[in-house]
């Protein structure tokens, strides 16, 4: 830590600064209590849907601090602004922390926003696990974060490859806090697949049949899908990789009969679908966005459904076009080569899709549906350059170039990111009951939009012009300088367009327009039937679903969400509290720890607390409630629904 | 499907005509989740499955699956586990017919027959590594320990989690929550009988003779 140089200090000053401020601050307005008993403690899905996003933009800024160092480091020839080893530590975190620590929580966040709601429940199947899921994320986030200042961060790309990962090559703790931390929030975001698929086959208003969800919904479930059987992978190859780091094993070390190319196959068998379990549920909120902006039903419903479900499966076998290049032979390059250009199929039939729920509609530019717009032309050159990619023999020549850099960004960039920032706009009045300000959501979408394209864009003939991606620096007399320098005043606009966007969340959370009306979009789904934000128990009856848009059908037919008058409520079931999903996933912190450093006490320590805190759950019994009718009646009256 | 609903936000409605575990609608649900779980854990076990595949021969000049398997320790694992799978099952009858003294009897028969399982496979993983067929020695061992000690582990929490529902059961009594917690830990076990005779297909028979 000492020896790490200044970089490292001021980073070890501003979170030590940072964590006294935060604790200062919480103890000085007496907030401690609040935050524990409303929000560390909470298994309300909405609040765990907020604390995702809070963690998924905190994580977006360092994710995008990584990337600006990037940027900064090749803006020109011969710079050495940052060391190899440094560069190789930041592009690493950068892409481990986009994917999984902000792309997952960010999508997972609007998962328990909006899907409980949108079927019409009162919460998702399993509360108290879908908490557990959270802290895991967190803690596992925090644990990767640390690792820039203890002991150092990861530096085998994201993807870890081995043989190069192994203690021989990469020795220290840098690797290990990439294994342990994936392992951990994946075994969160397994937990939250089980519970979301269960949630939604299992838990709908009465009426709603699987083809009058939302679209957002089946995105939600066929995600949900995905993450079931993708997942395990992840945790089984993450796995093997820690054996052998901590225990000397040798699956992926030549020396001892290892075979790193069974890593590679099973990194990419979780890691390809992963990209699919970041972009379908984009797609669902595009669907969402459009077709309320447009005024109009989203055209061709089933074909978007059997489109995603063809996109999922494909996704499972397409794989080895990660590594073309490693010399599997002209049948399986083959194989895999026409499974990965099929994927473009579905994958324009959802484009038309969108198309044509706009042809004719009554189209409002509010700054949710900017980024529905946005999102179409640059998704589709990041899946037209992604079929490029998909022809072998062509893939001998752009691979690990920066024309792939160009074609990943554009699809999660110009796919995710907008989903999310599409998502935030649209769902931040439900969220808060305030809307963003529509004003600097405009100055927001297009210097990001414009800056993403300028530094993202170029990219494409620097990989033609035979720029290598994880170059730290590079010789003047390629050619290459100019188009760098132009990449990095685009990455200064996204910056600013991502600054824009958190002075219009603080601004629009003390000025904004309260949203008292619950529906501020005249939407079609049934989030927006109830109060924004939604009371704890969501709906006060649950309502009869009597076809697809079923808000939309209520509003026309002048029908209440509450239904008839004159039925009584009843007393509504809600599970407590509870303060152990946060140790639990403490003591998960302290066990991983202690693989990372291979301190055994620690992980005997965190892995009995885990097994502590599990059986604790199971001899619980008292873990319910009833909200009474009296305060449903209070809380509905207030809300002007009685 | 959606008619469920009524009786998830009903709490715990208890809707006697059906089987104990399937009572309540949250009972029903978090066996529903369990069937997932179990689905997931077979993908997880499946990669294991393969890579264990892949490495079967790559022993770099260490003991090779031939050397090392003992046909009466694998033996007497095999019966020891399918054994106790049938008094779990014996167990979950027990449950059904609302007989909750046989209920724990048959669940402590059950834990026994899993200690047995893992006192003999902990002696010959011992083994092994006295004879220095260590998870460091080779490719081969590394899958061969990760795969079959990941079944152990599963085991093992196995008989943890079936300890503290026996205490349960004492307790409580077969409620439908009780009987839900046994139906799913049931499952569990006859789940893991089920990748153990994978285990003794492809790893111990195949590799006596291969």
């Amino acid at each position: 830590m000492l020896d790490e140089g200044p970089l490292i200090w001021m980073s070890d000053a501003l979170i030590t600064l940072a964590t006294i401020g935060i604790i200062v601050v919480l103890t000085y307005f007496k907030l401690w209590k609040w935050l524990w008993d409303n929000w560390l403690t909470t298994v309300d899905h909405k609040k765990i849907g907020i604390m995702y996003l809070i963690a998924a933009i905190l994580m977006l800024f360092r994710g995008g601090t990584d990337g600006m160092l990037m940027r900064a480091q090749l803006s020109w020839p011969n710079l050495h602004f940052l060391n190899a080893d440094h560069y190789d530590q930041v592009f690493t975190t950068h892409g481990t922390v986009m994917i999984l620590f902000m792309a997952m929580p960010a999508i997972i966040g609007f998962f328990n926003v909006a899907v409980p709601l949108q079927i019409g429940c009162r919460d998702v199947a399993f509360p108290y696990l879908n908490a557990i899921s959270f802290w895991l994320f967190f803690a596992a986030a925090m644990l990767f974060n640390l690792s820039f200042v203890v002991g150092g961060s990861p530096d085998g790309g994201w993807t870890s490859y081995t043989p190069y990962v192994e203690n021989m090559f990469d020795p220290g703790p840098g690797e290990n806090y990439f294994i342990v931390s994936l392992q951990i929030t994946g075994i969160g975001t397994i937990a939250t697949g089980i519970n979301f698929m269960i949630t939604i086959l299992r838990m709908r208003a009465p009426g709603m049949t699987l083809m009058r969800m939302p679209m957002f919904t089946w995105s939600v479930l066929i995600t949900s899908f995905i993450i079931v059987f993708a997942f395990p992978v992840l945790t089984a190859a993450l796995g093997l990789l820690l054996i052998d780091r901590d225990f000397g094993a040798h699956f992926f070390t030549v020396s001892g009969g290892g075979m790193p190319m069974q890593y590679v196959n099973l990194f990419w068998i979780w890691g390809h679908p992963e990209v699919y379990i970041v972009i379908l549920p984009a797609f669902g909120i595009f669907s969402e966005v459009i077709s309320t902006f447009a005024h109009k039903r989203l055209f061709g419903y089933a074909a978007m459904v059997v489109s995603m479900a063809s996109i999922a499966i494909l996704s499972f076998i397409v794989w080895v076009h990660h590594f073309f290049t490693m010399g599997a032979g002209p049948g399986v390059n083959s194989f895999f080569g026409v499974s990965t250009m099929a994927i473009a199929i579905p994958t324009g039939v959802k484009v038309f899709n969108w198309l044509f729920t706009m042809h004719k509609g009554r189209i409002e530019y509010t700054s949710a549906m900017l980024w529905a717009l946005g999102f179409i032309p640059n998704f589709l050159i990041g899946g037209l350059t992604g079929v490029m990619l998909a022809v072998p023999p062509a893939d001998y020549q752009y691979h690990n170039s920066y024309f792939l850099v160009s074609h990943f960004h554009y699809v999660l960039i110009g796919g995710t990111v907008f989903g999310v920032f599409a998502g935030l706009y649209y769902w931040w009045p439900k969220m808060f009951g305030v809307l963003l300000n529509e004003r600097l959501g405009k100055w927001h979408f297009w210097t990001f939009m414009i800056g993403f394209n300028v530094c993202f864009f170029p990219m494409y003939f620097l990989g033609f012009m035979g720029m290598t991606r994880r170059v730290y620096t590079y010789p003047a007399g390629y050619g290459w300088g100019v188009i760098n320098l132009i990449e990095s005043i685009g990455a200064i606009g996204m910056g600013v367009g991502f600054l824009i966007m958190v002075y219009n969340i603080v601004w629009s959370a003390r000025f904004g327009e309260r949203d008292t009306t619950g529906d501020p979009w005249d939407a079609r789904t049934l989030e927006w039937a109830t109060t924004s934000p939604a009371p704890e128990y969501n709906f006060a009856r649950i309502p009869e679903i009597k076809g697809r848009d079923a808000w939309w059908l209520m509003k026309r037919n002048g029908e209440s969400i509450n239904g008839p008058k004159d039925i009584p409520f009843e007393p509504i079931h809600m599970p407590n509290n509870s303060g152990r999903p946060i140790i639990m996933s403490l003591f998960f912190f302290i066990a991983g720890a202690g693989f990372i450093f291979s301190w055994w006490i620690l992980t005997i320590i965190g892995l009995l607390g885990v097994l502590v805190t599990l059986a604790q759950r199971s001899f619980e019994y008292d873990d319910h409630h009833y909200i009474p009718v009296e305060e449903i009646e209070r809380t509905e009256s207030a809300a002007g629904r009685l | 499907m959606s008619d469920a609903h009524s009786a998830v936000h009903g709490g715990h409605h208890v809707d006697p005509s059906l089987p104990k575990e399937y009572q309540t609608e949250e009972n029903s649900l978090r066996i529903a989740g369990f069937w997932v779980f179990l689905g997931q854990d077979l993908v997880l076990f499946s990669c294991l499955f393969a890579t264990y595949v892949v490495m079967h021969g790559r022993t770099a000049g260490g003991p090779t699956s031939m050397d090392l398997f003992d046909v009466p320790g694998f033996t007497i694992e095999t019966i020891a586990l399918l054994f106790s799978s049938f008094t779990c099952g014996l167990a979950t009858y027990e449950m059904r017919r609302g007989n909750k003294n046989p209920v724990i009897a048959w669940l402590i028969v059950t834990l026994i027959l899993g200690l047995v399982f893992i006192g003999f496979e902990v002696q010959e993983f011992v083994k092994d590594v006295s004879d220095g067929a260590r998870m460091s020695t080779s490719g081969f061992l590394s899958s061969f320990f990760t795969l079959v000690g990941t079944h152990g582990c599963h085991v093992s929490v196995g008989i943890l989690w079936m300890a503290g529902l026996i205490f349960q059961v004492a307790r409580r009594g077969l409620t439908p929550t009780t009987s839900r917690k046994l139906f799913t830990v049931s499952i569990y076990w006859h789940f893991l009988d089920a990748v153990w005779i994978f285990i003794f297909t492809v790893v111990y028979l195949t590799g006596k003779v291969l």
